[in-house]
């Protein structure tokens, strides 16, 4: 299955607005995205409960994965999401 | 007509605009005949509370924007969805299944804390609304209020004053609650009419025309022009008390500080202007904390300390520090497992847990009087020892905080309150506090609101006790609990030694009438009247008849 693993880049970690951003893109890109960290059990990444309730800090590395034909773009967009911060005003 | 406990002595009518409680599950919910009918059913909701906070949120200006879109993104949240309809296609009814998964979520993130614990309102605000639409009820929340309202709810919770538009309040009735809850005192800041612990409040229709009578705790439905002339005839007395803006004090000129309760810096605004009162009793600075994810910045605090001093330059100004916990939860200082939060770490006891919550508090203040020249007074709640009030007058010295001292409302205190005042310059009596914990009686309990009165001989006897350690020290005792807002008992409290009172602002011009009319002789036996009686009931009742007749009969006993 393919993978991504990426370092959080938004200050505030994977919460509020990166979180929101995060997994409304996931849910736009109708593939089913999991997102994990080191040690925990991966979650649907369009969640954006779940997303947040790993509590997932600025810095920290996070694995993405996916199955299917659009798996590798999909993810290649999510990581790059994650690699942005997204605290930043557009 | 209908019964309860008045808040202050206002009175108005206006229409009933009715407040929806949050819906809870059917006590015998049934499980869904077609699991998968229900599932559908609960999708929809979903769909339609997100879709209705969505249309909300394009009608809205500034931070609701962004609060709303959160909320309708959990509404839309597809794990949150996803086990729900589980539960509901396993055979458990919809809105328990939906109260299991939310409460799963929630306890999941109050045990995070921080920036998570502070998702739990809009987790628990999607789950009010997903279940008021199932249950085809109204959904949840303060109304839009467009004209003057007569306010009914089962009880307000702090969130639900704060949305609402006090303009257009002009008076409140709750079904529950006691004379010392959140909604009472709120109302008695604004001086808004409030009547508590109304039995069959919740009955009125929306739109009934009501008149509330706080003095007399009594809700009239569709009352006759008499009482509507009463009204206007009792307003038009008060008036013409309010225009006295002289000092507080006796008959025979001892002096009994008249202050004001205020929780912003508007408040301030508000209660400094003209010179009605003689300075603040209490400034309630955990108002700037509460809904706040973080603790606001020194800068931040500073800026609405010295807007609060310069209301009132020249005059005394005593800053009370966070008072949070228990019915006043902070997402960055409460302890989410407490069982017993009104016992737990609060007030004072916070510097246990969050030290630095006080350091800053205490830094800003310093900063605020460095910038306006005003001198704040500096006390701490929810103190219980001399210990505990040595560390902090040593910490607010530190700072540069000239005038130090503290709250006395744990009964502990008021029985070692001459050690106390060896450690400090002042104290203030919280008499509601005070009642809670020597009467062991949970303050949010409307129904045991007898035993928290504050005529309770108990309570009068702690008072007594710490005014006599303030004379024998020769140092400021004063009463900041709504106590000080009754004329009937300010003049037993003024009776008993007790130098200042501070209160709801529209409270002070008949406590100053009550209190001028009597010589401190005088007071003093309207108190030793009080003492002597065996119950809450007795107290009041032999203080009225120990008071001047005319006082009486202007106090409408």
């Amino acid at each position: 299955m393919p993978t991504r693993t990426v370092a959080v880049a938004s200050r505030s970690g994977l919460h509020a607005r990166p979180a929101s951003i995060f997994t409304q893109a996931a849910a736009d890109s109708g593939v089913d995205v999991t997102i994990a960290t080191d040690g925990d059990d991966a979650v649907d990444a369009a969640s954006i409960l779940l997303v947040m309730s790993l509590g997932v800090p600025h810095g920290q590395e996070v694995t993405l994965s996916a199955d299917g034909p659009d798996a590798d773009r999909v993810l290649d967009e999510l990581a790059a999401l994650l690699a942005t911060d997204l605290d930043e005003e557009p | 007509m209908l019964h309860g406990s008045g808040v202050g002595r206002g009175a108005a009518i206006g229409p009933v605009v009715r407040v929806a409680p949050a819906p809870v599950a059917p006590e015998r919910e049934e499980a869904p005949a077609d699991p998968a009918e229900a599932a559908e059913r609960t999708v929809a909701a979903f769909d339609a509370v997100a879709a209705g906070l969505r249309r909300q949120a394009e009608t809205s200006e500034g931070p609701a924007v962004a609060v709303l879109q959160a909320t309708a993104q959990m509404a839309q949240d597809r794990a949150l969805r996803k086990q729900t309809v589980a539960r509901i296609e396993g055979g458990e009814p919809p809105v328990a299944a939906l109260d299991a998964v939310v409460g799963g979520f929630v306890d999941m993130f109050t045990k995070a804390g921080g920036m998570l614990a502070e998702r739990v309102t809009d987790l628990r605000s999607v789950r009010d609304r997903v279940a008021a639409e199932l249950l085809g009820v109204p959904a949840p929340g303060v109304p839009e209020l467009t004209g003057p309202s007569v306010i009914v709810a089962e009880d307000l919770a702090p969130a639900d004053t704060a949305a609402l538009d006090l303009r257009h309040v002009v008076a409140i009735v709750t079904e529950l609650g006691g004379t010392t809850s959140h909604t009472a005192i709120i109302a008695a800041q604004r001086a808004i009419p409030c009547v508590v612990g109304v039995a069959g409040a919740l009955d009125l229709a929306e739109g009934t025309v009501v008149a509330v009578d706080a003095a007399a705790g009594t809700v009239e439905v569709d009352p006759s022009e008499d009482v509507a002339h009463g009204f206007a005839e009792r307003d038009r007395v008060a008036r013409t008390l309010a225009e006295d803006t002289s000092p507080g004090r006796t008959a025979d000129g001892v002096p009994v500080a008249l202050l004001a309760n205020i929780g912003t810096a508007a408040d301030a605004a508000r209660a400094g202007a003209g010179s009605a009162v003689e300075g603040v009793g209490l400034f309630r600075t955990e108002v700037l904390f509460l809904d706040r994810a973080t603790a606001p910045t020194r800068e931040e605090q500073a800026e609405v300390y010295a807007e609060v001093l310069r209301s009132f330059a020249g005059r005394k100004v005593v800053v009370r520090t966070l008072d949070a916990g228990a019915d006043k939860p902070l997402a960055f200082a409460t302890q989410p497992d407490e069982e017993n939060p009104a016992l737990g770490v609060r007030g004072y006891r916070l510097v246990r847990t969050v030290p630095e919550l006080l350091d800053t508090q205490l830094a800003a203040l310093a900063d605020a009087q460095a910038a306006t020249g005003e001198h704040p007074w500096v006390m701490a709640p929810m103190v219980s020892t001399p210990v505990e009030a040595r560390d902090f007058a040593a910490a607010a010295r530190r700072h540069g905080l000239t005038t130090v001292g503290v709250m006395v409302e744990v009964p502990a205190a008021a029985l070692r309150a001459e050690a106390i005042l060896a450690e400090v310059d002042f104290v203030s009596m919280g008499t509601n506090d005070l009642a809670q914990y020597v009467m062991a009686t949970d303050r949010l309990r409307g129904e045991l609101s007898d035993l928290l009165d504050r005529w309770q001989p108990a309570v009068l006897d702690l008072v007594a006790a710490t005014a006599r350690a303030g004379a024998a020290a020769g140092k400021p005792a004063g009463v900041c609990g709504e106590s000080a807002a009754d004329p009937v008992m300010a003049v037993v409290l003024a009776g008993l030694g007790v130098t200042s009172l501070s209160m709801s602002a529209g409270a002070v011009p008949l406590v100053r009438y009550a209190l001028a009319q009597h010589t401190a002789a005088q007071a003093a036996d309207v108190a030793l009247a009080a003492l002597a009686a065996s119950s809450a009931p007795e107290a009041y009742a032999a203080a009225c008849r120990a008071l001047r007749p005319e006082v009486a009969t202007v106090l409408g006993l």
